[in-house]
């Protein structure tokens, strides 16, 4: 079945058997490996892509379901070549990350709180990444990370993309 | 983790759903997903077909009728969290939907996915049967609708037939200007499925007396159950009469025993919890005027 979809601002399609989840489409139509397979039933949050601006399991969806929409991959959070987005860089600073898996899950769920929420609380960032499992930092560092990224994000004074299904997400710089 | 081989296919309207569903007995609906493609990818259901509902203007929509509100079906639970009508008219859904699930899965479930589905610790089927919701059905015949409380039979079980939708739930809205809710839930971690769910809704007059209450425990029994407090109007809801309704109304409370928690905890659980609602659901009226709006 043919699929359009638009990844990371640009506009791809593909032929797609309907019982093909979106997360191994990502990987082996679009050769975009940074959405990771873990559980592949909805547990981990390893495979969290943004729908629209929001995050979701795409292990959770078919690629025919996403027809037409926006997909947003970690792939597509940097603003160029070689550079990281303020909040990758914050997990790097913080040590958010050890083996890295759950990573890509963990930023774009950061991601998508940080873009409609300028000062989360605590609680926000825990419940954010609630459906993200970690098994090596303990999510203290991660905490931390997604803190540290917030209070740059404000200090950055650059008016951030207002939150809306009608716009492509794109990250502050 | 890989799903069986099925047909997929998008109708444009509803007849249309409910005519390929009624035509085709290993045909499934989909919408959010979040509940029945793990199953597909388990390999627990392997449907010969899949009816994507999800863009179906018809079960779309949250709207305002004379003493309820419409929640359309493919309503996705992260919307009707926000949804400002909900909020203000319907506060037990509002307070109940950070419990469902993670903030990824809400973005995808919606409301009528998890009537239909029909977990007994689910929470939105909780409050369906504790406000006294009616179910609205699309069927071949057309249009129709019946209590949730004769919807839910069973876990995941419902009274639904062969080439049946839901096309949305109608959630009665409480006249009272001071109206107060309250919920609480053991799982064993955050957003799990509850063990015990309890859901109530008061409303209070001027002087802080009981005009009307209901009461509702999920994860008990084999089905969300409405419990009958109807004792607590006119009383100010003291501990004492709360107690005393509690008890009253969870005396042969059906519950179940499984892997996770014995009937009996389930039982003295349902009775705190019960409890604890109906008090927070005091504080949570008392705090409003009896004038304000809501």
């Amino acid at each position: 079945m043919k699929v359009d979809l638009r990844i990371n601002g640009v506009n791809r399609s593909a032929d797609i058997e309907p019982r093909k989840t979106l997360l191994d489409a990502l990987r082996e139509n679009f050769l975009l490996n940074g959405a990771h397979a873990g559980c592949e039933h909805g547990v981990c949050g390893a495979c969290t892509v943004l729908v629209d601006g929001e995050p979701v399991r795409s292990c959770l969806m078919f690629a025919v379901q996403a027809d037409g929409y926006e997909i947003t991959t970690i792939e597509g959070l940097a603003p160029a070549p070689g550079e990281l987005s303020v909040i990758q860089d914050a997990f790097c600073e913080t040590h958010g990350l050890q083996c890295g898996y759950c990573t890509p899950g963990m930023i774009l769920a950061a991601h998508a709180l940080l873009q409609h929420t300028v000062t989360p609380t605590r609680e926000d960032i825990v419940e954010a990444i609630s459906g993200n499992i970690c098994r090596c930092t303990g999510y203290g560092q991660i905490i931390e990370a997604v803190q540290f990224a917030a209070d740059r994000l404000r200090k950055a004074n650059t008016p951030r993309p207002h939150h809306g299904a009608d716009k492509p997400v794109v990250e502050a710089k | 983790m890989k799903p069986a081989p099925f047909d997929y296919v998008r109708p444009d309207t509803l007849a249309e759903a409910c005519a390929l569903l009624a035509g085709d007995e290993d045909a499934r609906l989909i919408a959010g997903g979040q509940t029945l493609v793990p199953m597909l990818a388990m390999r627990l259901a392997r449907p010969a077909r899949l009816i994507d509902i999800l863009r179906l203007p018809e079960l779309a929509g949250i709207r305002e009728e004379r003493g309820a509100v419409v929640v359309g079906a493919t309503t996705r639970q992260a919307h009707a969290e926000r949804d400002p009508v909900i909020r203000a008219s319907v506060p037990m859904l509002a307070r109940v939907l950070p419990w469902v699930g993670h903030p990824p899965t809400r973005n995808r479930g919606t409301v009528g996915g998890s009537i239909a589905n029909a977990d007994p610790s689910a929470e939105i089927p909780l409050v369906a049967v504790t406000l006294g919701a009616d179910i609205m059905l699309a069927t071949p015949d057309g249009p129709t609708s019946m209590p949730a409380d004769d919807f839910f039979i069973g876990p995941m079980l419902t009274t639904i037939g062969l080439g049946e939708c839901v096309s949305a739930i109608r959630f009665p809205v409480w006249p009272q200007p001071r109206i107060g809710v309250g919920f609480f839930e053991i799982s064993a971690r955050r957003s799990d499925f509850a063990f015990v769910a309890a859901a109530a809704q008061v409303a209070l007059d001027e002087e802080g007396r009981c005009l009307d209450a209901a009461l509702g425990v999920g994860g008990v029994g084999d089905r969300p159950l409405p419990l009958d407090v109807s004792s607590l109007v006119g009383t100010e809801l003291d501990a004492a009469s709360i107690a005393e309704a509690v008890n009253a109304a969870s005396d042969n409370l059906e519950a179940m025993s499984d892997l996770h928690a014995s009937a009996a905890y389930r039982r003295r659980v349902a009775r705190v919890l019960c409890i604890r609602a109906l008090e927070q659901a005091r504080i949570n009226a008392s705090a409003k005027s009896a004038k304000g709006a809501r």
